[in-house]
């Protein structure tokens, strides 16, 4: 695009102007013109061919700027459309340029107040979630008392979604699980001739912790984020709001077949993880040590007894109400932009997690306390 | 400003989805200066016809030019060039939800001009300005605007570049009929004032009346009839007819007349 022809710039011309179009593609090059024109108290714009709104822009602030240094300049040869445009965009012109921010003065005690304001939402978070548990719970015994209440078709679907469709992932997750114990745990006990024991290695610590734990770790990632999106979603487009005015609750409705899915099948893939982690590592044991597998069977019976997995196995119900509170929770708490949905499902993921693992060292004391 | 040169103009498009056919045949012009109103039934495809003009949806036959452009068939830099010659505001603003309003506004001068931060942060101002938002709304998320002021800031957005077209999805949907006769006076000034081509897909029959240069009718999967106002009291289609007719358009006529 063609800017400004130079030889308006000529010091010695009565009358000062610019040329060309002048919009804001060009809004550069017609600045260095006009702020290099000689001063003058008429603007000719005869010459302009296009004018957009940075174009008149352009010109209005440097009209009101010479009229703030006292030297007032008028417009001349500008066509009807051009002035009507100018005019339009210094009606616009915002008045007085808004003051710099100051950065407000510091006192001592600014930063006990910093630490309160980031704490308080925090802890307000937790007594909010506290409530959101306290209600799931009651709504659950509610759905004891009143079976008949409980969405049938709804928890199924979420069994299915949630449970069903994440045994291939969990099942192949315990399988490498397996494997990778009974290749590390091969390495260290050979050292000592005790290759045998790889079995309870194997067993107990799959059986006990990493089965039930890694799999509540896959399903928080797989079906807290869902959770929160779908309900999160839900929220911003007030389909929770139209559930209130039916005078129907979106708790029932919606969160209660969630956690109760979560409930009922976390168990089950913490089974398949164990299975599978079983015999991923009998599958190890045997190629990298020769361990047959009824020798496997054998030492698997004798050495480990059947508490340990139904020490892990009774984490899971608390694990599900975990992930599926924490998942419906967050969604909730969606606010009406896409941004906080995002937030939402992403932080939903992490406490679950968090969670989880904190829970499970809770058990373990409690396990070691009562001495199973 | 008007001439007989069309900005836009659409030859035998056709548009389907699997067995539906959406668009068939369908013809249109658009003039350099004017505001043209598209109505038509809901589902009568008034919105896929802007988004398939503006390149969001390809279509499965026909020709569309814009500003002299085969956009169809236009290679990547001129596509860039017509498309910094528009702006489209979408329904409900299409606001970017992590920026505020201000950096919003000067998102397209950044992207596609790469325009000095002073400059586009004042150029932003003045278009906040120009659509009538406070500028404290600037600072703000888009979040935090009613559904008005977001039409607005989508409006001010659209204009960012200095469009010669503007693509308006219906722009007084869900406001209150002060908003929406704001509105109506706000998108005719600024048409006036800054030479606009307007394209503008609506329900509203006051709308209508009060900004519209012509009228494009989508009926039977093509542009039915297009005309001024008047024109289009005269059409004897049965679903024309009813639109121009029903009771709705008596209170919309009074209204203008009464103005």
């Amino acid at each position: 695009m063609a800017s400004a022809s130079p030889d308006t710039l000529t010091p010695a011309s009565e009358l000062s102007s610019l040329a060309g179009p002048v919009t804001l593609a060009n809004l550069q090059q017609s600045r260095t013109v006009l702020y290099g024109l000689a001063r003058s108290d008429t603007l000719d714009l005869s010459a302009v061919t296009v004018l957009d709104t940075a174009g008149a822009w352009l010109i209005a602030s440097f009209l009101a700027e010479r009229q703030a240094g006292g030297q007032a300049v008028a417009i001349a040869g500008a066509t009807e459309a051009q002035s009507l445009i100018l005019k339009t965009v210094t009606n616009a012109l915002p008045t007085a340029p808004k003051p710099p921010k100051r950065r407000p003065h510091h006192r001592a005690g600014d930063e006990l107040a910093f630490l309160g304001a980031k704490i308080s939402p925090f802890l307000a978070g937790i007594g909010q979630s506290l409530g959101f548990l306290g209600l799931v719970i009651a709504r659950l015994g509610n759905t004891v008392v009143h079976p008949s209440r409980l969405r049938f078709t709804a928890l199924v679907h979420h069994m299915q979604e949630a449970g069903l469709n994440a045994v291939p992932i969990v099942a192949l997750m315990g399988f490498l699980i397996g494997i990778v114990l009974a290749f590390q745990g091969a390495t260290q006990l050979k050292q000592f001739g005790a290759e045998v024991f790889v079995v309870d290695l194997i067993s107990i610590s799959i059986l006990r912790e990493l089965g039930i734990l890694l799999t509540a770790i896959i399903v928080a990632g797989r079906s807290a984020s869902a959770y929160t999106a779908a309900i999160g979603s839900m929220k911003m487009r007030e389909e929770i709001d139209a559930i209130r005015v039916l005078g129907l609750d979106p708790v029932e409705l919606l969160v209660i077949p969630r956690v109760l899915a979560l409930v009922i099948l976390l168990p089950a893939l913490g089974f398949v993880a164990n299975m599978a982690g079983l015999f991923g590592g009998g599958l190890m044991a045997w190629i990298d040590l020769g361990i047959s597998p009824g020798m496997f069977r054998a030492q698997l019976l004798s050495g480990t007894d059947v508490s340990h997995m139904l020490v892990g196995l009774s984490k899971a119900p608390v694990f599900a109400v975990i992930i599926g509170v924490v998942g419906c929770y967050q969604g909730m708490q969606v606010k009406g932009d896409t941004e906080s949905l995002g937030s939402r499902t992403s932080r939903s993921v992490v406490v679950a997690i968090f969670l989880v693992i904190v829970v499970d060292a809770l058990f373990s004391i409690f396990f070691a306390l009562w001495g199973v | 400003m008007m001439d007989d040169d069309p900005v836009i103009s659409v030859r035998n498009l056709g548009n389907r989805f699997g067995k539906t056919v959406v668009h068939k045949g369908l013809d249109l012009d658009v003039r350099r200066g004017e505001v043209l109103g598209v109505v038509g039934a809901s589902g009568s495809g008034k919105s896929l016809l802007l988004r398939t003009i503006v390149g969001l949806q390809r279509p499965s036959e026909g020709h569309i030019t814009v500003l002299g452009t085969d956009v169809l068939a236009a290679a990547p830099g001129n596509l860039h060039d017509v498309q910094n010659r528009w702006g489209v505001m979408f329904q409900d603003g299409a606001l970017f939800s992590s920026l505020t309003v201000r950096e919003n506004v000067a998102a397209p001068m950044r992207e596609r001009l790469g325009i000095d931060a002073d400059t586009r942060t004042a150029l932003s101002d003045l278009r906040i300005a120009l659509v009538g938002l406070p500028p404290r709304a600037g600072d703000l998320f888009p979040s935090e605007l009613s559904g008005g002021m977001r039409k607005r800031a989508g409006l001010a957005r659209a204009l960012s570049l200095d469009p010669e077209i503007l693509f308006l999805d219906e722009p007084t949907a869900g406001l209150d009929p002060i908003g929406a006769s704001e509105f109506d006076a706000l998108i005719t000034s600024m048409q006036k004032a800054l030479g606009l081509t307007v394209f503008l897909v609506t329900h509203d029959l006051d709308t209508l009346h009060a900004t519209c240069d012509r009228i494009a009718v989508l009926a039977e999967k093509r542009v039915l009839v297009t005309g001024t106002m008047d024109e289009m009291m005269l059409v004897d289609d049965p679903w024309v007819h009813a639109y121009f007719h029903g009771p709705r358009a008596h209170a919309a006529q009074q209204t203008e007349k009464a103005i």
